[in-house]
């Protein structure tokens, strides 16, 4: 989901780049430098998971999964992003310099979102609602993620509508599978490593 | 995992000061971005080969690079002839395509290349780790900077832990298909993953405070302006002007 160079208008870029300036500079202050390791290499593991290939009927998908990264990694979620596809843009040249302000905030505003919503509730002790809540948060995050992007391609003109429209749907088999993953890594994590969720281990 | 694919080189453009070549990407594609009209778009095109031909890359696989990033850009060309309103050109079905939806097209395509192969040029000409020096310099925020070295660093540490974990679901028969056991089993993939990165990177923290680290991130590369970088830096300087002018100033 980047959106690539010369596509988006001036006013979109613009408010994109101050968007995510600012989302930034508050994920850089709510992590101190005690902390950087840790988001540094949580980062680096979601840009190698979202590589991964994943099967879907005749072809493959690779995942976003910036719902779990919001859970994970709260504000720290901008800062992350913003490194994560500035890396893509010079390696890969996926993305770019110009864009880097709209597809961060389009990844980032929904992880922090899902931080919000469901950063506490996503740990409760009933699994029901554990895992519903958790396919609830994989699933939403990419949905924003997708209604930002479109959003961001109908400020630009009028008639990318029928794209946009097209984009949001296209993506709604990987919202599902982003849901079900996402729904069985938060019970993998909370059985193997609940601190990564901010949770500290009850007494033993 | 490849990093650095076109940073092999000795070109003019691989030991050029690379906060000029920064300064140069930055100013160049937002000019790019926010023009549209063809006088301006065709300089920026012969602005980007000519860089191409100083930095003397393969240029097959330049060409394979672009063909994998113009995928959002071939998926508009499936839509915006049809959909952006003007004179009729032909007719597909239901569906008529104008002049001027597929010149809105074409505009954006050229763009998008223009910037992706100035970016090839100017910046994946440099080795990451330089860059992020070179950032640093430019006074973005240490923090990060701090944070992009160490997401470099461990990126292909992770990877190499990742293909030990692919490694052993292949041993254990694991073959992906569209099934609940694949998407579990890779979520559990993923979850592990971030496991050990969590571990990882405690044993950094501690590592790095046994170090005596107190939140100061020391620069090491430095650079310096050479006659050939305020050269080249002019050069740059006054052709994205001249591309600015083409837009704005000059009168079709």
């Amino acid at each position: 989901m980047h959106i690539s160079e010369g596509v988006l208008s001036p006013p979109v870029l613009v408010a994109g780049a101050a968007l995510t300036a600012a989302g930034v500079a508050m994920g850089l202050r709510k992590m101190d430098n005690e902390k950087i390791p840790r988001v540094a290499v949580l980062t680096a593991a979601f840009f190698v998971a979202s590589l991964i290939r994943v099967p879907l009927g005749p072809s493959s998908v690779h995942l976003i999964l910036n719902g779990l990264l919001g859970l994970v990694l709260g504000w720290a979620a901008f800062p992350a992003i913003l490194v994560g596809l500035a890396l893509q843009a010079i390696l890969f040249q996926f993305g770019g310099l110009t864009t880097l302000g709209a597809n961060t905030f389009i990844m980032a505003a929904p992880a922090v979102l899902c931080y919000y919503l469901f950063g506490r509730s996503v740990t409760s002790k009933h699994p029901g609602v554990a895992t519903t809540l958790a396919f609830v948060c994989g699933f939403s995050a990419v949905l924003f993620s997708a209604l930002l992007l479109a959003a961001c391609l109908v400020f630009t003109g009028e008639s990318f509508l029928h794209a946009a429209r097209i984009l949001v749907l296209a993506h709604l088999p990987v919202m599902f599978l982003e849901g079900l993953v996402v729904a069985f890594c938060l019970a993998f994590l909370m059985k193997v490593k609940p601190e990564l969720l901010g949770v500290t281990h009850a007494a033993g | 995992m490849h990093i650095d694919n076109f940073a092999s080189g000795d070109s003019l453009l691989h030991r050029l000061d690379p906060r000029v070549k920064i300064i140069a990407a930055m100013f160049f594609s937002v000019i790019v971005a926010v023009a549209d009209r063809p006088l301006c778009l065709a300089a920026a095109i012969c602005f980007s080969l000519a860089l191409l031909l100083i930095a003397r890359l393969s240029i097959r696989e330049v060409l394979l690079r672009l063909l994998a990033v113009n995928a959002f850009i071939f998926f508009l060309w499936l839509f915006l002839p049809f959909t952006y309103g003007g004179e009729k050109l032909f007719s597909l079905g239901p569906l008529t395509a104008t002049r001027e939806g597929i010149i809105y097209v074409f505009q954006i395509t050229v763009k998008s290349n223009a910037i992706v192969v100035a970016l090839i040029a100017l910046l994946g000409t440099t080795p990451i780790i330089t860059l992020g020096h070179a950032l640093g310099h430019l006074r973005v925020p240490s923090k990060l900077i701090h944070l992009l070295f160490f997401t470099v660093r461990y990126l292909q540490v992770l990877h190499l832990e990742y293909d030990r974990l692919r490694a052993a679901m292949r041993i254990r028969a694991f073959r992906p298909g569209t099934n609940l056991h694949t998407y579990r089993s890779l979520a559990y993939l993923i979850g592990m993953l971030l496991v050990k990165s969590f571990d990882r990177a405690e044993r950094i923290r501690k590592a790095m405070l046994c170090r005596g680290f107190h939140g100061e991130f020391y620069l090491l590369s430095h650079f310096e302006l050479e006659r050939i970088d305020l050269v080249m830096f002019l050069i740059m300087m006054v052709v994205v002007g001249g591309m600015a002018s083409l837009q704005w100033i000059i009168l079709k």
